[in-house]
């Protein structure tokens, strides 16, 4: 399965110049969407949503209230997509698998520790294997940031190779956690190690650290999704978490991705955002596109 | 090899900016000694929407006798008004011009486009801002001259002709008119004859801020009008923009008078990838380089140079990235290339695409579509060239790009260099030392590292060789206006 074609040298990773990742952001900025383009961006983005909740008060209750809003995002508009997973810690996976039966949406758990990460190996392969076991589709682990700043890239780069193969079938989204990398040097240098080490996807953050999700990095990133791609033709998947809050912002990813990767990526197979809030933002601007009206926040379940 | 495939199916809608607002008369006449007043010839010529072909005003040509009267009311308003004000109340005038133009920053935006053919993008997130901002800067230098030249006393030159070209029509005539008010002299200036109408646009302001008469004249018309500005008896300083055949003739034609000149002329700019350069950044520097306005720059990164350690990445990201690039339509807000500002340019670039073809180099275009009306051109790269191409020796003044590889420091400081112009540079390195062992033997005025076309107003910018002389922005550019 793991057939990478490419060796990784950890010295000749690329060098990112911020002024000129920002130069490129600020023209993806003004892109203006309107009309069917507008709304098939908007209804693109829907389709691309983890749903997320990673709290320490989370119950079964609140998970199946979130899995029940995945499944019904909005039931008065007709033939709008589903979310394409609903995001939990490991001990709710099954209870999400439950919730979920007979649909499309995945379950994603999110598993080694998070968010910090600072545990042994024994525990971040059994947070794993439990989420797995559990009927997990996807899994979303941490990198050890600690070790990635004392220079030790061989462990970081073992340790996720070590998760992926104790994810048998499940798809891995490995974190970097870009908000506490501190240079886009590092990011970039993060986002190949993840990649080269097995990742399915390269992910932002965990959402408990500001900055997450930034258009800048998430740019960074896809750079280094296409680099390999066009070394090895395999791909790679791209998740932005947190921070991304309103439809306007998501419609500016896609814009990034369009522009970078092109259409390949443009699916939820390959794309995704980690959010709580996004999908209400977008359903609301669906319902405006549509009938030319705004509604009312509490026209939008909320769970 | 494998291909990502960026011609997207998910297409923009068009998204228009919108004209309803913007306030244009049908006729323009000649702005003297703060009055309108018809040319004595009572010739009027067309100015077009370059995007569309359709006419969008008629414009006065000046002769002789027009551009006379210019003079007069400007030498009179420098000796009777401007030269006796206190400089504060100068900078006073000079401010509110700044402010009226950003009041009404979305009409010159929107009036630029369709008389330049740039698009609403550049037009509103830099030409005018910028224009504004020079305004700003200068006003606030008008009295504070003597801590600018402290004991030497520094004082106006009179009255200064002013000739403008067409790329950035308004931002081009605050480069001129800025330094030259805070300074203390008052202005004949004319715009090009294919983009004049931001300028009289700007004749309303100066009106509206209550300039004394006489202290700004706007007057129209092409390469005659210009050349009675230039051999005019009673002007003082001469202040050109423009390609280096008219400097050329310029600098002739006041050879021997007391007339000081400051020509900001052609460019032919070297953009050097180092294989340390943060690579993807490097391509947006060389988008910016060469399609920014249309490759209608002086200082645009017309030579790209990229070390042949590099070479093919650096191509392949560069397709990628001109994959993605919307050309079109000026006003609609996605636009990254709008319309070649002339039919004769057009033709200057067509021919020059033509002499590359037969000079046996590869050309490379995206398979965009372009509107059927209107003057076109695609994004453009040659490879497969060198020094010896005319296509790489002269400046072209289109969104046409010529790529060479090099080996070594040295032979790309020969060969950048190995030029008749030197206006311009890009230099993109991760190592700093090399990056500022390259800025001291380039010869050029404006070097930029890890980035290029970024302008402010502090900053000077001007040529060495053929691309001219004196500078303009700074304090460089309160200089050229002033006996010191």
């Amino acid at each position: 399965m793991s057939n990478k074609k490419a060796i990784l040298d950890y010295n000749a990773t690329p060098v990112i110049d911020q002024v000129g990742v920002l130069d490129r952001i600020d023209r993806i900025s003004s892109r203006s969407l309107k009309k069917d383009a507008k709304m098939h961006g908007l209804k693109l983005a829907l389709s691309m949503i983890d749903l997320t909740t990673l709290e320490g008060a989370d119950t079964t209750k609140k998970v199946v209230q979130l899995c029940n809003k995945a499944m019904h995002l909005h039931d008065a508009m007709p033939g709008l997509p589903t979310v394409a997973a609903v995001c939990v810690y490991p001990n709710f996976v099954e209870t999400a698998k439950k919730a979920l039966k007979g649909t499309k949406i995945n379950v994603a758990s999110v598993a080694t520790a998070f968010p910090a990460g600072q545990s042994s190996r024994e525990v971040k392969l059994l947070d794993t294997k439990l989420a797995v076991d559990g009927g997990a589709d996807e899994v979303d682990m941490v990198i050890s940031r600690g070790r990635f700043h004392e220079g030790d890239y061989n462990f970081v780069f073992d340790e996720i190779a070590a998760i992926k193969e104790a994810c048998g079938k499940a798809r891995l989204k490995v974190i970097l956690e870009t908000g506490e990398l501190g240079t886009f040097d590092k990011v970039r240098r993060a986002s190949d190690i993840a990649i080269y080490a097995g990742a399915d996807f390269i992910k932002t953050s965990t959402g408990k650290i500001s900055p997450a999700a930034t258009l800048p990095v998430t740019s960074v990133m896809l750079e280094a999704i296409k680099d390999y791609f066009y070394k090895t033709g395999i791909q790679v998947g791209m998740k932005p978490a947190g921070g991304i809050s309103n439809a306007k912002l998501a419609l500016q990813y896609l814009l990034l991705v369009k522009e970078t990767l092109g259409d390949a990526w443009l699916t939820n197979e390959w794309f995704r955002f980690g959010a709580s809030s996004l999908a209400n933002d977008v359903l609301m601007q669906i319902v405006k596109q549509t009938t030319g009206i705004y509604q009312s926040k509490d026209y939008f379940s909320k769970d | 090899m494998t291909k990502i495939n960026l011609n997207s199916t998910w297409e923009f809608a068009p998204s228009l900016e919108s004209t309803d607002h913007i306030n244009l008369k049908k006729q323009y006449d000649l702005f003297i000694g703060g009055k309108w007043v018809k040319p004595s010839s009572g010739k009027y010529f067309d100015t077009v929407n370059p995007a569309t072909e359709e006419k969008l005003a008629s414009i006065a040509e000046a002769n002789d006798k027009d551009v006379d009267k210019a003079v007069k009311a400007a030498r009179k308003a420098y000796n009777e008004v401007w030269n006796k004000m206190p400089a504060s109340e100068r900078g006073k005038y000079i401010y509110r011009i700044a402010r009226l133009i950003q009041e009404r920053a979305r009409e010159f935006a929107v009036i630029e486009t369709l008389d330049g053919g740039k698009p609403i993008r550049e037009a509103r997130d830099i030409d005018v801002p910028l224009a504004a901002a020079h305004f700003f800067y200068y006003a606030g230098w008008t009295d504070k001259l003597d801590y600018a030249f402290p004991n030497r006393n520094p004082m106006p030159l009179g009255v200064a002709g002013q000739i403008v070209p067409w790329n950035f029509p308004l931002l081009m005539v605050a480069w001129k008119i800025a330094p030259a008010l805070a300074t203390g002299n008052t202005v004949v200036l004319k715009p090009a004859e294919t983009t004049p109408l931001t300028a009289l646009k700007l004749a309303e302001i100066i009106q509206e801020a209550g300039l004394p008469d006489g202290v700004v004249n706007i007057i129209t018309g092409a390469g005659a009008t210009g050349a009675a500005i230039v051999n005019h008896n009673d002007v003082d300083k001469i202040a050109f923009t423009g390609s280096t055949g008219v400097g050329k003739i310029i600098q002739n034609a006041i050879a021997g008078t007391h007339k000081k000149a400051t020509l900001e002329l052609g460019g032919k700019a070297a953009n050097i990838i180092f294989e340390d350069a943060a690579l993807d950044q490097a391509v947006e520097g060389i988008i910016n380089g060469i399609y920014f306005n249309q490759g209608h720059v002086c200082c645009a990164g017309s030579r790209l140079f990229v070390q042949e350690s590099v070479y093919d990445v650096v191509m392949r990201k560069l397709k990628d990235r001109m994959a993605s690039l919307v050309v079109g339509n000026p006003l609609d807000k996605n636009t990254d290339i709008g319309a070649i500002n002339s039919k004769e340019q057009l033709n200057t670039i067509n021919n020059y695409l033509k002499i590359g073809k037969a000079e046996g180099a590869e050309m490379y275009q995206t398979d965009c579509s372009l509107p059927k009306k209107g003057y076109w051109c695609k994004p453009t790269l040659f490879t497969g060239v060198s020094q010896s191409n005319r296509i790489v020796q002269e400046e072209i003044f289109g969104p046409v790009l010529a790529v060479q590889t090099f080996r070594t420091v040295a032979e790309v400081i020969e060969k950048a260099n190995n030029t008749p112009y030197g206006l311009s540079a890009g230099v993109w390195t991760d190592k700093g030392s090399k990056l500022f062992n390259m800025t001291s033997q380039l010869k050029a005025g404006v070097i930029w590292g890890n980035t290029f076309n970024k302008f402010d107003p502090s900053s000077p910018f001007g040529g060495f060789k053929e691309s001219g002389f004196g500078r303009e922005g700074g304090l460089h550019g309160l200089k050229a206006y002033l006996k010191v």
